[in-house]
């Protein structure tokens, strides 16, 4: 590490007003606002310093705040994760940066084994405020092991929180709940919504939490259930379906773990009617989970079995038939109809 | 390994075929004793050291039998808690068995601004940090997944994982290096960390990942790496070819082999590395050869694996005895303090097994606690689930299997 910037540098110009930005952009301004507020706060990942991440979500960075607390780290997932516990328990709050979806794994151990559990085992002595963002999806054309969902991994494991944002204002407000979290935070970013826009008011005071599902869109007839990627999906399902004459409710998950059941549950209580959407595959999904709560909570309101639309069985296909693999408008209109049909 | 193994100037085996395939021109192997940091011989007699004597000559008579002192009462300890486990009172126990010199002469070394990561065989350290032992116990009982606070003692909790910490602690001493902690000169402020694991971790990833971000971020750290021959079952020749201690310049860390039976050695090696964390020198890597007198742990049977004459070799180089055979050459070993130290151990006894035969069993609703640090509503409704459940029994506390309603 040869740069250093003192705390003392020329004021920054910090962003203000209603923006209309890029979902980096967003996420971007967010992590500047978390580095600005608290200097115990640091950014460590791959190729996040002078090129500002593959993505740019961290571009500018390094140069305002200076490479020891924006860290190009060497090139070990676990080894980004592992470093970063040891730093919060020095009372740091680190937030990792994971290049891609498919490379999360090497830090699997740490973050499961390690990460999760700290502040069980250590009866509550011990707290671990670390944040791995996570950019996960496809759609973006990409080659092997660039365009998974994991989050159901990471859901499956007590400990941590694992939310992500579906528009550029939920990004912005999130990633800053996220480094505010005195728990491991699992932040997965829409990779394939990345350069999609929207109006962030960058005054907003971060605060409404990461927990709890939102109803992004008012229906009647069948709830759709769908988070980060697949919430525009389903919004332009639910438009479709509208001119159609079928109303539509779609539920934003935001956080897989904890899940909302309850706002689910009343969704579904109104529409009797459930599908759930995400890339991952359907097999022991979050889809799967909705499901056997939604039929636990909406027994008798259920017209008709939950359905799920998601990725299949398989590995990751290539790029040239991914958008088979992906759910798409029409695969989630063809489960509302087979809903709206039972 | 063969019946008819070969055995080196150490006297352990090594698996049939390697030591023939090995060229003379090849560096020795693992178990090599070659180069050995050596200040006291087996036989008690003291080696000087023109690096390392300095290091070691403020540790008077008193200093000598503290630590002589400390390795007794921990193998009492490791002693009491293996009985306990005999008895059903524990799960299980890992000894440190054979291993004191190592771990009370590195932990000499430490100062109060220390921090340590431990694997989970580091009783002597944590004695020496001044750790109620019987905490340590807390974890083999089943009663508590941690059992002390890291913060009372700059001592972290035991890690199962093997490699794992040695992460974590590389982390924190960028925590430390960042906080300014580091180089400063003023005693009262320059910290370093020390993390312990054994030959077998060098294997793991983590370690690697480890050593390469403390060398790139020269974090203050000291990799102490006791080298114990065994992994469980394997000897350090299925981790490694050459000595572990190689690993660490191949990455820009220094590194030291000392003989890890003995405590003056181990001091003088840790002591040095220590400075040259604290003062912004960097990481370094100390291999302490030493041996694992005992089994892996009380569910291990070393006698499927090694022989009977390897264990009687290392027997006759006990760590403990042979600071005995010094203090005794010297004349420092008074009856009365022996017979006190007997008395000590004694009591030590009498309280370890006290102590843990009155550690109660948590509530059951305590597995809900501490999963987060904010409330989660998972966690919340199968809490508020399980409190109805169990109140719908009719003797609360007293239900066995089929007694529901």
């Amino acid at each position: 590490m040869s740069t250093t910037t003192t705390a003392a540098a020329p004021a920054v110009q910090v962003p203000t007003g209603t923006q209309r930005l890029t979902f980096a952009k967003a996420i971007n301004l967010g992590l500047r606002r978390a580095l600005a507020d608290d200097d115990k706060t640091l950014l460590m990942g791959e190729d996040i310093g002078k090129l500002g991440g593959v993505f740019r979500v961290t571009d500018g960075l390094q140069a305002e705040f200076g490479a020891k607390r924006v860290v190009d780290t060497p090139l070990a997932e676990s080894g980004i994760v592992g470093t970063a516990i040891g730093l919060a328990l020095r009372g740091y709050r680190p937030v990792c940066e994971i290049q891609f979806d498919g490379f999360v794994f090497p830090a699997f151990d740490q973050i499961t084994t390690q990460l999760s559990k700290m502040h069980y085992r250590s009866r509550g002595r011990l707290t671990l405020p670390v944040v791995i963002r996570v950019p996960y999806g496809g759609g973006i054309g990409a080659i092997e092991h660039h365009s998974e969902s994991p989050e159901a991994l990471f859901a499956h494991t007590a400990g941590l929180r694992v939310v992500t944002p579906s528009s550029p204002a939920q990004a912005y407000a999130m990633i800053q709940e996220a480094v505010a979290s005195p728990d491991p935070v699992m932040f997965f970013e829409p990779k394939g919504r990345y350069w999609e826009k929207g109006d962030v008011d960058l005054d907003a005071p971060a605060g409404n939490g990461l927990d709890g599902a939102r109803i992004v869109r008012a229906g009647t007839d069948v709830t759709l259930v769908a988070y980060g990627p697949t919430v525009q999906t389903a919004l332009k399902a639910a438009e479709t379906a509208a001119a159609e004459g079928t109303s539509i409710e779609v539920v934003d998950l935001r956080a897989l773990s904890p899940l909302d059941t309850a706002t689910v549950a009343a969704s579904v209580q109104r529409t009797g009617r459930c599908v759930v959407v995400h890339e991952a595959p359907v097999l022991y999904g979050t889809g799967a989970e909705v499901a056997a709560r939604i039929t636990e909570e909406c027994f008798y309101h259920l017209q008709a079995p939950v359905l799920r639309v998601g990725g299949f069985h398989a590995p990751y296909p290539v790029a040239k038939i991914e958008h088979d693999y992906l759910p798409s408008v029409d695969r989630v209109l063809d489960a509302v109809d087979r809903s709206l049909a039972f | 390994m063969s019946t008819n193994a070969t055995a080196d100037a150490t006297g352990v085996d090594t698996p049939d075929g390697i030591q023939n395939a090995q060229a003379p021109t090849q560096p020795a192997g693992p178990l090599s004793t070659e180069g050995l940091v050596q200040l006291l011989t087996p036989s008690g007699e003291r080696v000087h050291d023109e690096r390392y004597d300095g290091l070691v000559a403020h540790l008077d008579a008193d200093a000598l039998r503290a630590m002589y002192r400390d390795m007794v009462l921990v193998r009492r300890f490791d002693n009491e808690a293996t009985s306990l486990q005999r008895q059903g009172e524990l799960a299980l126990f890992a000894q440190s068995l054979g291993q004191e010199a190592a771990q009370i002469g590195s932990g000499y070394a430490l100062g109060p601004l220390d921090h340590v990561f431990p694997s989970y065989r580091e009783h002597g350290v944590a004695h020496v940090r001044g750790l109620e032992l019987t905490d340590l116990l807390r974890l083999f009982r089943g009663v508590d997944h941690g059992g002390w606070d890291p913060a009372d003692h700059g001592f972290h909790l035991y890690t199962l994982v093997i490699g794992s910490h040695t992460l974590h602690a590389t982390g924190y001493a960028m925590g430390v290096q960042r906080d300014g902690a580091v180089g400063t000169g003023d005693p009262t402020r320059d910290a370093a960390v020390v993390t312990y694991f054994g030959d077998g971790a060098t294997a793991q990833g983590d370690v690697s990942e480890a050593l390469t971000f403390a060398a790139v971020n020269e974090a203050p750290i000291v990799f102490f790496c006791q080298n114990n021959q065994w992994a469980i079952s394997e000897s350090t020749t299925h981790q490694a070819r050459v000595p572990i201690a190689n690993r660490a310049p191949g990455v820009g860390i220094p590194a030291v082999r000392v003989d890890g039976n003995d405590v003056l050695a181990t001091y003088a090696v840790t002591q040095e590395a220590l400075q040259r964390a604290r003062s912004g020198g960097g990481p370094s890597f100390i291999e302490a050869f030493t041996y694992r007198m005992g089994a892996h742990t009380t569910s291990d049977d070393p006698s499927r694996y090694r022989s009977a004459e390897q264990e009687e070799y290392w027997r006759q180089r006990d760590p403990i005895d042979r600071l005995r055979r010094y203090l005794e050459s010297v004349g420092e070993l008074p009856a009365t303090f022996l017979e006190q130290l007997d008395a000590e151990g004694e009591a030590l006894g009498e309280h370890v097994r006290t102590t843990v035969r009155g550690m109660g069993r948590p509530s059951p609703a305590s597995m809900f606690e501490h999963v987060y640090a904010t409330p989660h509503s998972v966690v919340e409704s199968e809490r508020a689930w399980f409190q109805t459940y169990e109140s719908s029994f009719l003797e609360h506390g007293h239900h066995g299997e089929g007694s529901h309603r």
